[in-house]
């Protein structure tokens, strides 16, 4: 149970499939838009459940409960050793006794 | 009220109105051409006067640095005698860590001063926070709609940091899967809020920039004892250029205004299997083209951001030059930034290659950088969705493919497009709103579009439809 007060992320359909615009590619005709937005939940809910929620400007938004505390979690990914042999080789060019 | 897609989309001119707070309609003239500068008028402040409202508010007078090493580099790759000075304006200084503040400063105070309680803006950019951060001084709420996730709900790294950073300064961030329906979204938004449509396109976004173009001409002469011989710009929706140059020519600078977009050419922008393929988000020639052969595509009726009218030349670098040279000036320069600021840099190397060692060149932005928007998260995320990522010559690249990091700074070329081609395609979109035959007006207004002359325009339009048209 979710308790009422929290801080949720609600996801709702936007546009289903079918009814995309006309412009879009194929691919993205195929599949509905999705949109998610955060809030405090209004009411006592379970994950799964079409609940409302209190935005933070303050608008009411409806949408299926999904998460609870929401984080951040992107940081700075794999290691990419590619990006040493750059700073290796500048340094090389420009610092070497020569230069 | 009906919320449906059509109905909601055909209330689109009456929604805008009310929430911009400019009456569009009355610097039409019926045809293909607008009072452009009548437009830039609803603006009722000085250069000065905006400065002083953006130093007020965390905005403006950013460092000039002198990028020496860089230079020299530059200087070891050219032909003897040649390559240019470069300068880097630090405009990741700015309150929100980018010049998109000084786009954002100058509608929020509007906004504020008009009566609305909030500002609303679509951006999965840099503008987001800038908006965020300016509606927090000013004791206004804000909203934020970004395009973000693939139907996976796998997002940019890059845009998902944007979206914290709007969330740090206050925003409420709505995230939407991959569509232009956004748009559709945002009209709700407006309607439902009744707040401030922060577009990056109104006037007053553009004349925001303008004190970017004046401060830089100030700031080289006071430094150096002349205006640089080229500004290089990054572009995409055209308005950093436009601004950028619009500050110039009132501060009497005369340069030469280079804009520069990374190639993403192949990638379409609409395109959920494609969104994650790319490791730029903004910056590309996937907003860069469209937006300067059709600069009214954008959210509002006619957009102030109109870059082929300043625009001197257009080039393009690959995603790994702009990585390289983002890498390149965290290690010899010791300044640590993000990649899609670095566009112009990566441009401005190869160009500084082709001028004398005593003239200048500048690049007039940098941007923030940290978790998501860095080189190590874009490049480990490109890597993940499947592009080969290795050393080699940079014009192998293939969008969505690979990523070729330089395998030496010399192999760092700045590519030319053909901006007669973006001439006629501007001509050719220009005419969609024309109700029968050309007026002078027209002909003069599409003179100035295109930086060009009369014979260029009268040719391109024989090419077109002469008897239709002429």
């Amino acid at each position: 149970m979710v308790k009422k007060g929290s801080w949720v992320s609600v996801q709702c359909t936007v546009l289903d499939v079918g009814q995309r615009a006309p412009q879009v590619p194929d691919d993205t005709k195929k599949v509905p838009l999705i949109m998610w937005t955060k809030g405090y939940l209004t009411a006592d809910a379970a994950i799964g459940d079409t609940v409302e929620i209190i935005t933070r400007v303050g608008r009411k938004q409806t949408g299926v409960l999904i998460e609870v505390n929401p984080a951040f979690n992107h940081g700075f990914g794999n290691f990419i050793p590619e990006l040493n042999q750059i700073g290796e080789q500048l340094r090389a060019l420009l610092f070497t006794e020569d230069n | 009220m009906n919320k449906s897609y059509n109905e909601v989309m055909s209330r689109k001119n009456e929604i805008m109105r009310s929430a911009v707070g400019i009456e569009y309609g009355k610097f039409e003239s019926g045809s293909v051409a607008f009072d452009y500068e009548g437009l830039m008028k609803a603006v009722p402040y000085t250069v000065d006067e905006i400065a002083k409202i953006q130093l007020d508010h965390a905005v403006g007078n950013t460092p000039l640095i002198e990028l020496k090493n860089l230079t020299k580099l530059a200087r070891m790759c050219a032909p003897k005698g040649k390559g240019a000075r470069i300068v880097i304006k630090d405009e990741a200084c700015n309150a929100s860590g980018s010049f998109k503040a000084r786009r954002a400063s100058l509608s929020v105070y509007q906004a504020k001063k008009l009566g609305y309680k909030g500002v609303i803006s679509a951006t999965s950019g840099n503008y987001g926070a800038a908006v965020a951060s300016q509606a927090a001084m000013h004791g206004l709420k804000c909203i934020i709609v970004q395009e973000c996730f693939d139907n996976r709900k796998i997002g940019q790294p890059e845009i998902i940091e944007k979206a914290r950073k709007c969330e740090a300064l206050g925003a409420e961030v709505i995230q939407l899967t991959v569509g232009p329906e956004l748009f559709y979204e945002f009209l709700q938004m407006l309607e439902e809020t009744g707040y401030f449509n922060a577009s990056l396109y109104t006037p007053f976004s553009i004349a925001g920039i303008e004190t970017l173009g004046y401060e830089i001409a100030r700031q080289t002469k006071e430094k150096f004892g002349k205006i640089p011989d080229a500004v290089v710009c990054t572009n995409a929706g055209g308005g950093n250029l436009t601004g950028t140059a619009r500050g110039l020519i009132k501060a009497n600078a005369k340069t030469k205004i280079i804009a520069a977009s990374v190639n993403l050419t192949g990638l379409h922008m609409a395109s959920d299997t494609q969104f994650n393929k790319k490791s730029f988000t903004t910056g590309h020639t996937g907003f860069g083209i469209p937006f300067t052969t059709m600069p009214d595509r954008s959210d509002v009726p006619r957009s102030a951001a109109r870059p082929l009218r300043y625009m001197d030349r257009y080039v393009t670098v690959s995603q790994g030059e702009v990585f390289y040279m983002t890498e390149a000036l965290a290690n010899i320069e010791g300044i640590e930034r993000g990649p899609a600021g670095n566009t112009a840099l990566a441009a401005a190397f190869s160009i500084a290659q082709e001028m004398d060692q005593d003239q200048i060149i500048l690049v007039q932005e940098t941007e923030y950088t940290g978790a998501g928007k860095h080189v190590q998260p874009q490049l480990s995320f490109a890597r993940d969705n499947g592009i080969d990522i290795r050393f080699g010559n940079p014009r192998e690249e293939i969008p969505g493919k690979n990523i070729i990091l330089p395998e030496h700074p010399k192999l760092i070329k700045a590519i030319d497009v053909d901006l007669n081609v973006l001439r006629k395609s501007n001509v050719k979109n220009a005419l969609t709103k024309a109700t029968g035959k050309l007026s002078e007006d027209d002909i003069q207004y599409m003179i100035q579009e295109t930086n060009s002359d009369r014979e260029f325009v009268i040719k391109a339009i024989k090419e077109i439809d002469e008897e239709k048209y002429l």
